[in-house]
């Protein structure tokens, strides 16, 4: 399955959580690193959208559409911040 | 699911195709009349939605072409085996209408104020976001100095050619071939590595800024060799895209 990045997710991002959050930073449950967003790790086409983190590897979010509806799991991230002052 | 736009949120909307052009054989870009549209900057990219009769429905995101200002274009390369792509480079007609939400990302993007020395490294329709960086800093009169390293399979391959080629003074455009060259080719042959990089980047000591922008494989070996290089990891910006 092809590796993405967190840019080819800022759509479904912005649905889930309301602004662009491709220059979030998160912070991997697994291992403690913190990465922009846009620098994780991302596979589109199984089951849902995979997050992974690009230190360790463990899975950050999962994404998935039940019937219609967005259904997030982030119990791989310890922290989500947007930037502050961003755009 | 319908709902109303909600300020700061990203609905899906209905856009016109204002304009077809063909790029190469492979590449058309869309110009687009999106209604309401509120601007965008260099880099940022927008979601295209297609529908089939049966209500199946496939997502793909494109880069916007086009500087902040201008209208509104995407860029598409056609994949054979695509679902999307064949639809929006074959079928598509001026007057059309398409389904689409953006602008997104404000990660991978760049305005003058973010500054240089700024490095642009592209990968095959890679080049699409960093054409649009070009015209931004160039609409913006900004005399940040710019380079940027196209690498295409072929000279036939190569977006946006004679706009490119059209760049002096303070933006050098350098392309590689991979796959075959034309008679008395000068510019680069052959994959970007290490030693290409180290010719063209500038080097780290003038804190440049770099983006690059391909499939994966492509920006992980570039953005690898540019950190060699000594180019910091947070002042390297990559976007992937896959193949299909």
């Amino acid at each position: 399955m092809v590796r993405l990045d967190g840019n080819a997710i800022g759509g479904l991002l912005h649905e889930v959580f309301g602004a662009d959050m491709t220059d979030a930073e998160a912070t991997c449950a697994t291992c403690g690193a913190t990465s922009t967003v846009a620098e994780a790790a991302v596979y589109l086409r199984g089951p849902g959208t995979v997050v992974r983190c690009r230190t360790c590897s463990g899975v950050l979010m999962v994404i998935s559409q039940i019937r219609g509806v967005n259904c997030v799991d982030v119990r791989g991230l310890t922290a989500l911040d947007p930037r502050q002052g961003a755009r | 699911m319908e709902r109303t736009a909600v300020r700061g949120r990203l609905t899906w909307q209905v856009a016109t195709v204002a304009s077809v052009r063909t790029e190469t054989d492979s590449v058309r870009t869309l110009g687009l009349e999106v209604p309401g549209w509120p601007g965008h900057r260099a880099g940022q990219h927008l979601d295209v939605r297609l529908t089939a009769e049966d209500g199946y429905r496939a997502e793909r995101s494109y880069s916007i072409a086009t500087a902040g200002g201008e209208p509104v274009a995407i860029t598409v390369e056609r994949l054979d085996d695509g679902e999307v792509s064949p639809y929006l480079t074959g079928e598509l007609r001026a007057g059309d209408q398409l389904e689409l939400r953006g602008p997104i990302g404000r990660w991978f993007v760049w305005d003058p104020s973010d500054g240089g020395p700024l490095l642009l490294v592209a990968g095959g329709s890679g080049v699409v976001p960093l054409r649009a960086i070009l015209r931004h800093r160039q609409r913006s009169g900004s005399n940040v100095p710019v380079r940027l390293l196209y690498s295409s399979r072929t000279l036939a391959d190569v977006i946006y050619h004679r706009e490119l080629d059209q760049y002096r003074g303070g933006a050098q455009v350098s392309y590689t071939l991979t796959r075959s060259q034309p008679p008395g080719w000068t510019g680069y042959s052959g994959r970007v590595d290490a030693a290409m990089l180290a010719e063209i980047a500038w080097p780290a000591s003038q804190h440049p800024l770099a983006f690059v922008c391909g499939p994966t494989s492509f920006v992980e070996a570039v953005a690898e060799q540019l950190v060699a290089l000594g180019y910091p990891a947070g002042r390297v910006k990559t976007e992937r895209f896959g193949g299909t």
